[in-house]
């Protein structure tokens, strides 16, 4: 039996100890109608026949390792260097549980303690947590704690260009509560306008959706003003070059960061980022490391402020929150050291070069119009011919060329929205437009 | 262990290195915009052998599955295959993406119908979604499925769940998530639902019960299916915690015994690892009464085609995309490698391996509900005069073992929750066992070695109270 070291003498051994005939009589708690089902799972298979089923059910499926990839839209084809996938997959941390024993898990919790550090720099926030599942339920659970601030607030501004699965989460997660979610168009500036006393928050996507970038400099202080908080989903990779958003006066910044050090993995697991100011450190749900000391003065590192958490405060807990997404926080943190300082910029600029390269010769092609206004690493192409029906064709041809909208919004057929990355090379990029150019007539 | 001190990585950070070397850029320079720029990124800055061996001497910190016995209460640390690892890793799953289209990922999709499947037979559920990113999400997902459902009948004016007192903290906290109010059932003198207690908590604000079956005492609750139907005659729905689903997979099916909706652990019973915290997946099932309410997309497969689809009535999404993608990769390895025969195995000797453990010790530590155990039991550690259970959970350290989950269930006063998992050969458990004897003979004749435990660790206790008084989360020059 695979995985069960016990042998039949083994057993018979524990079963004389336990003063039982038969391993069955340990089970006679369970209603006798109901014992032992035969259930009709599939047959078992060897580790050389599993491998096999799953080479070949892999194969099935399209993958940026063997195609000139410019589909984004929340998950990113990033560059992984090859140490962090070694490192992270040690058995030490991959098979480690939740640091609850601070004195044995001091590797894990000086990684988490490093992961707070350098996002804390990143995002331009007091204090991160040790992890949401993904963007959105990171997202969710900010604008959670922004409407648990006061009795009296229960409106949401929520941007009109944020990713639409982000917004279905919401509504997941606000279904039970008198949150009133309101969408405002354009720039965070306009939803200034709706802003009134029952507002919780104002939520600004940087960049939003369709991959715009907006100047975010005054919002902060129009939202205070009005006693509401003001909370900025962020791309992580850009903030390697742009202004954070703790910088520019936000409260509550969240982010995905499956980007930095992660895989695709068809859409998990991800990272769902999170950092507050100081002031709402207490409010914050999910798990923190802090700094102390040992009897003998030696530093060192634990689970901290735990009150505010489901195991101490039971419902009375700021989140449910438990198992998080503990190894995709490890892999962003070597990443990011990796990276480093400078590092991360050049990712950035790549991005930025390259995208703005490709949005140049894609405008050239006959037929197709890159939308105005300043883009990171993704922008919004009008097509010739319905977009889904152009990227079917160049996907039978190895490109990916991007994400049709008709996808999430019906009547947006004959638009796209491309993403390019570092891992795009400029001959991948005028392959893409010529192609373009070649199915669009 | 690695007993040394390891600098913080901003401390091993020197001006000018650099960890990776990416490609020069090969298309003309496009000008930033400058007034949106940040001044300064303060991350280290290392080379990648620093950075190689700074990781790995962490790691060395750790205890681990891979390298100690880790007997952790109801967190079932079984060993996670190596397979799993290799399979997940395939190029296919890695760097395909979610959105590319149903056409060109039928493998990944394929993978979700099947794994959907092989759980759905397991509980006895006619539908589920592998959407729920972690246990947690999964209760949420089944509270909302059970407010949903409620509200579709016409009885909004439900909105009341019934929680056992020995339940995991994340049950009433989720109700708090959910937009309900939480009823605190008592537990009998047996530690399980006071079934007296549970008609009068039943009246027609009641949306459901959360119920833990094995219970977090360990122990199967008899009159399962007899407080399904009270529940149920009282216009109710009931959420099964599959926690404990290690002690009854192929033994039972919950959907048999009433229950309605159910989350159950990949990261517990289908051998994924843990990873420190994650990433997990809260894979719900669901009956007929409640399977149109499930948490989508999930997979279908029309005209020999797969495909993702919502449920009719589904109460949403609960993440962006389809779930812990690679996580399922990992677990559906893992059924396809025990089947059916494999599966029953797995849950008998987890189970037996609890009651050894359990017959080797109850005599030192007592068990406050001596009942048989399932794959768990929980003793207890106030054996001597002035010392407690985190003195035995320390002093365990010494020997090698991670401790068993201390001080939980909060029905058990000093609990010491032990989960062998079935993984673990005879002579493990027997050097655990005379660990824990010993222990309890220093506890007589030299408590102080428990008090002052561990011995040989990186650091010793850890000044907590300090910690969350003047909280220093992140590194500051």
């Amino acid at each position: 039996m695979p995985f069960i070291a016990n042998t039949d003498a083994d057993r018979q051994k524990m079963l004389d100890t336990v003063g039982v005939k038969s391993v069955e009589e340990l089970f006679s708690d369970i209603p006798a109608a109901h014992r032992f089902p035969q259930l009709g799972l599939d047959r078992a298979l060897s580790e050389m026949e599993v491998m096999r089923e799953l080479e070949s059910m892999a194969a099935k499926n399209a993958s940026a390792s063997n195609s000139a990839w410019f589909l984004g839209a929340g998950a990113y084809n990033h560059f992984i260097p090859a140490a962090v996938g070694m490192l992270a997959t040690r058995g030490e941390f991959l098979s480690a549980y939740t640091p609850y024993q601070p004195e044995v898990s001091q590797g894990t919790l000086q990684a988490i303690f490093e992961y707070q550090s350098m996002a804390g720099q990143l995002l331009g926030m007091d204090a991160v947590n040790a992890s949401h599942y993904d963007g959105s339920t990171a997202l969710a659970e900010a604008i959670l704690m922004a409407y648990n601030q006061s009795a009296s607030r229960h409106r949401i501004l929520i941007p009109a260009a944020l990713h639409p699965e982000y917004k279905d989460v919401l509504r997941t997660y606000f279904e039970a509560f008198e949150v009133e979610l309101v969408e405002y168009q354009g720039l965070p500036q306009d939803g200034l306008k709706m802003l009134d006393d029952q507002t919780a928050c104002l939520v600004a996507s940087y960049p939003d959706f369709e991959g715009r970038i907006q100047q975010l400099a005054g919002v902060a202080d129009a939202v205070h003003a009005a006693g509401a908080l003001f909370i900025v989903h962020a791309d992580p990779v850009m903030l390697g070059l742009f202004k954070s958003p703790g910088e520019l006066g936000a409260d509550i910044v969240t982010a995905e960061g499956q980007s930095l050090g992660n895989a695709m993995n068809y859409g998990g697991p991800f990272l769902g980022m999170m950092g507050v100011t100081q002031k709402l450190v207490r409010k914050m749900p999910g798990r923190l490391v802090g700094q102390t000391v040992d009897g003998k003065g030696r530093r060192g590192f634990v689970l901290t402020l735990s009150a505010r958490e489901q195991h101490i405060r039971r419902e009375k807990a700021v989140s449910n929150i438990c198992s998080n997404q503990g190894l995709v926080m490890l892999m962003t943190t070597i990443h990011l050291e990796l990276l480093g300082k400078h590092g991360l910029k050049k990712v950035a600029e790549l991005c930025w070069n390259k995208s703005h390269y490709a949005a140049e010769q894609i405008n050239k092609v006959g037929g197709y119009k890159v939308a105005e206004g300043q883009f990171f690493k993704e922008f919004v192409v009008k097509t010739p011919r319905p977009a889904a029906e152009i990227a079917e064709k160049l996907e039978r041809r190895g490109i990916v060329p991007g994400l049709p909208l008709s996808r999430y919004y019906k009547d947006r057929t004959h638009e796209l929205l491309v993403c390019v990355t570092e891992m795009n090379t400029k001959a991948q990029i005028d392959l893409l437009a010529q192609a373009l150019a070649e199915v669009g007539v | 262990m690695n007993l040394q001190p390891e600098k913080l990585a901003y401390e091993l950070s020197s001006p000018g290195r650099i960890g990776v070397v990416l490609p020069e850029c090969d298309v003309p320079v496009t000008a930033l915009p400058k007034d949106m720029l940040r001044d300064n990124l303060p991350l280290p800055e290392m080379d990648e052998l620093t950075v190689v061996r700074h990781f790995t001497r962490l790691s060395q910190k750790n205890f681990s599955i891979d390298t100690h016995y880790y007997p952790l209460g109801s967190c079932t640390m079984k060993y996670n295959p190596k397979i799993n690892e290799a399979t997940a890793a395939l190029p296919g799953w890695r760097n395909t993406h979610p959105l590319v289209g149903a056409e060109f990922s039928q493998g990944a999709i394929e993978l979700m119908f099947r794994l959907q499947k092989e759980l759905n037979l397991i509980g006895g559920f006619v539908a589920g979604s592998l959407q729920p990113a972690a246990g947690a999400q999964g209760e949420l997902a089944g509270v909302l499925m059970i407010r949903a459902a409620q509200v579709a009948r016409g009885q909004s004016q439900r909105t009341k769940m019934i929680v056992p007192d020995s339940a995991h903290g994340t049950n009433p906290a989720t109700c708090t998530m959910a937009g309900m109010s939480v009823v605190q059932l008592t537990s009998d003198a047996d530690g399980a639902i006071d079934l007296e207690a549970l008609k009068a908590a039943c009246d027609d604000t009641v949306a459901g019960i959360m119920i833990t079956n094995p219970s977090t005492i360990g122990v199967f609750e008899r009159n399962m299916k007899e407080i399904a139907d009270i529940v149920h005659a009282a216009g109710g729905l009931v959420y099964g915690d599959g926690a404990n689903m290690n002690a009854i997979a192929g033994i039972v099916r919950p959907g048999d015994l009433g229950i309605d909706v159910m989350h159950y652990n990949l990261h517990k019973t289908f051998s994924t690892p843990h990873g420190g915290g994650g990433p997990g997946v809260g894979y719900v099932g669901a009956a007929p009464s409640l399977a149109e309410f499930l948490p989508g997309p999930i997979a279908v497969q029309e005209n020999g085609k797969y495909l993702m689809r919502m449920p009719k009535q589904s109460i949403g999404r609960l993440k962006a995309f389809y779930g812990n993608f690679a996580v399922l990769v990992r677990a559906y390895t893992y059924v396809r490698m025990l089947g059916e025969g494999g599966l029953r195995k797995m849950s008998e000797n987890a189970v037996l391996n609890a009651n050894y453990l359990k017959a080797r010790l109850e005599k030192t530590y007592p068990v406050k509900y001596p009942r048989r155990c399932m794959h768990e039991f929980v003793a207890m550690g106030n054996i001597a005069e002035g010392v407690h259970t985190l003195d035995i959970a320390k002093r365990l350290i010494d020997y090698g073992f991670h401790p068993p989950t201390i001080y939980f269930p909060l029905i058990v006063p000093e609990a010491l929750m032990i989960e062998p998992t079935e993984t673990e050969n005879l002579e493990t458990l027997d050097a655990f066992a005379d660990a824990m004897l010993k222990i309890a003979e220093e506890a007589k004749t030299n408590p102080q070695l428990l008090h002052d435990a561990p011995h040989d660790t990186p650091v010793g206790r850890l000044d907590e109270v300090g910690a969350a008084r003047n909280p220093v989360l992140c590194y500051r020059s």
